[in-house]
């Protein structure tokens, strides 16, 4: 992430509207930013204070629960087991699929049990985050291309899109339910007799689609601001150098819309990694559906410490996810997020 | 070859091409609106699915022709009916309740931070910027598993603040990102002329600008909103029969049979969680798409 710190940012003139003057004023503007310093913290302040108690407090708390046996009865087994420190072990019992033993130490999970789902619903996790934003990229953009153009009715379609977006993930999960019923319209419309949520392959594809329909018009529009920030005059400029179509479309439109391009897949890939509410409602996480999210919820009445481990996992693995994109494929989130200002205008 | 046909062979020619040019252009725009058609049976579709089977009786639950037939309001009766357990009218006004309290409390902290953000400058703002839109996308497992815990421990279970105070989490995030971003576009050179008049920077703040903001504070607040309307994990776990939100109420939505799930009604219910979203959606689309794309290109 790109974190400028110290007193003057190079950038100061277009990222706030106060005029930074360098030179022999420097004595005088080092106070200025000091005193502005003072207000900052006044003015951030409760909102630190908010975010601490709602998210640090959890993260630290989840962090010392994971590192705790769970005391109770074993649910496996059926018997009691003392709680107290575990060290690592509620880390190790996932990702090795370990569940502990009658006599202490640990056996292989027995398939069906929570524990010897975790590889399972990692694996679910990235191939529903791989397929859909790829899909809702793709889409986004073709649908972007149609609404930047001009014509009657742009607006139509721009209002049009809203709609998905608009309508509760919980609301969109129980529609398409209902249209992937068995006598529901899509088995109708494409004459076919699947059992949508019966298998493992239609369950899939039913929780893709819905979560294509629902959040395509996210990325749709990103990309959409995106490429209105590109000036006309260039697209002009290399009509009159004689610029197919593709080449305009390669050499200019998707360069320049390559930042907010990646922020939009960052935010959607981010996103589609926690997806609980589409799965745990249309297949209820049956049939190789289950998230990593769902499986934290149907942990966590089986053992608090075990499901806060596995929610330090999912974390850490959707951190490392949003690490890469920053370091490595250049979404500059912080940069882009409006610091940088009018500079760009 | 005289030089006369050599002329008339260009002029023919370039005839020729300024033809195939407005063919190029009428075809495109052709395609443009063929298109445009399609994303918008793809965006409406299921919406007008879902409205449509809301007014259908519910004996004709599965009739597949495309347009409303055997229509009838009972569907919505049986949304807000309580005797196989549902509650949705309840649920209706939790939702808004844990929706307005989230809203108001996020904007009242966030504004201030966000005023910070986009006009002072001053050491890790950067930092802080990062921070808080890393909490935007913090992943709601992440907190419910200690929140369960503390709230079990202290009697908070199935409470409104269990709700209301995890909901804070991602929704002051995302307020104080979007306002920052509307900030930096506002005229500032006003703040400068009250300061320049006699007002302190609380007094610019409060009597130029707050007024100036209202647009962009509005248009936050229904983000906001929309974004605590629309949650559903922490609630599925973390509320009671009596404090449940909409969107629970409709995932867990009983029908007279259990082996039956009643689909007319809860295409009812949708219906009716949907509307005002949408109508308020549609009334200020400008603003809000200015809202959400804010965070990612300006």
């Amino acid at each position: 992430m790109s974190t400028e710190l110290g007193p003057t940012p190079v950038k100061s003139p277009a990222s706030g509207g106060t005029p930074i003057h360098h030179g022999p004023k420097g004595v005088g503007e080092d106070n200025k930013i000091l005193s502005q310093g003072k207000w900052a913290s006044w003015l951030l302040a409760p909102t630190i204070i908010a975010l601490a108690v709602v998210i640090v407090y959890p993260i630290i708390s989840a962090l010392v629960m994971s590192f705790q046996k769970d005391a109770g009865l074993d649910p496996v087994t059926g018997l009691f087991t003392a709680g107290g420190p575990a060290g690592v072990q509620n880390y190790v019992n996932w990702l090795a699929q370990q569940c502990s033993a009658p006599g202490g130490g640990t056996v292989a999970c027995p398939p069906g049990t929570l524990g010897a789902q975790f590889w399972s619903a990692t694996a679910t996790t990235f191939f529903f985050t791989v397929v859909t934003v790829t899909l809702e990229t793709v889409l986004g953009f073709w649908m972007a291309l149609i609404m930047a153009r001009t014509f009657r009715g742009r607006s139509l379609v721009r209002a049009a899109v809203l709609v998905p977006w608009a309508i509760p993930t919980a609301v969109t999960a129980k529609l398409w339910l209902f249209i992937f019923a068995f006598e529901g319209i899509a088995n109708k419309l494409f004459n076919t007799t699947i059992l949508w949520t019966g298998s493992e392959w239609p369950a899939k594809w039913a929780v893709i689609i819905a979560d294509v329909w629902k959040t395509t018009p996210f990325m749709a529009l990103l990309i959409l601001a995106g490429l209105q920030m590109i000036p006309a005059e260039v697209y002009e400029a290399a009509k009159v150098d004689g610029a197919t179509t593709w080449q305009r479309f390669r050499m200019i439109t998707l360069p320049l819309v390559k930042p907010a391009l990646m922020v939009a897949v960052l935010f959607r890939t981010l996103d589609a990694l926690r997806m609980f509410d589409l799965p745990y409602i249309l297949t209820g996480g049956a049939n190789n559906t289950t998230t990593l999210s769902i499986l934290v919820i149907n942990q966590i009445r089986q053992g608090f410490n075990a499901a806060a481990a596995l929610s330090t996992i999912t974390f850490i693995i959707i951190f490392l996810v949003a690490f890469i994109f920053v370091r490595f494929l250049g979404a500059n989130v912080v940069e882009q997020s409006g610091a940088t200002g009018k500079g760009k205008k | 070859m005289s030089a006369g046909t050599a002329t008339t062979a260009l002029r023919a020619q370039q005839d020729r091409g300024r033809k195939a040019a407005q063919n190029r252009e009428k075809w495109a725009q052709g395609r443009t609106y063929i298109s445009a058609v399609v994303v918008l049976i793809w965006c409406l579709a299921p919406a007008y699915w879902m409205v449509v089977t809301a007014f259908r009786e519910v004996g004709f639950t599965y009739d597949t022709s495309i347009l409303p037939t055997h229509v009838t309001l009972d569907n919505f009766n049986t949304a807000f009916d309580t005797s196989f357990g549902n509650r949705f009218g309840q649920a209706l006004l939790n939702s808004v309740f844990i929706g307005v309290v989230v809203t108001v409390v996020s904007l009242l902290i966030g504004v201030f931070a966000a005023y910070a953000l986009a006009r002072l400058n001053f050491r890790f703002k950067y930092l802080v910027l990062g921070f808080i839109l890393g909490a935007s996308m913090f992943p709601g497992v992440a907190l419910i598993t200690p929140l369960f815990q503390l709230f079990t421990n202290i009697g908070w279970m199935g409470t409104y603040q269990a709700l209301i105070i995890p909901n804070i989490s991602f929704v002051l995030p995302l307020t104080v990102y979007t306002m920052t971003s509307f900030f930096r576009e506002m005229p500032w050179e006003l703040e400068e002329s009250a300061r320049v008049d006699g007002c302190t920077q609380g007094q610019a703040f409060r009597k130029v600008i707050l007024p100036l903001a209202a647009p962009a504070i509005f248009t936050t607040a229904i983000l906001a909103f929309i974004s605590s309307w629309n949650e559903f994990l922490i609630a599925s776990q973390l509320s009671s029969d009596a404090t449940q939100p909409v969107t629970v109420a409709i995932a867990s939505f009983a029908g007279a049979q259990p082996n039956q799930i009643p689909y007319t009604a809860i295409m009812a219910a949708g219906t009716i969680v949907t509307i005002p979203l949408v109508i308020l959606v549609l009334v200020f689309q400008r603003k809000i798409v200015a809202g959400l794309t804010a965070g990612a290109v300006k």
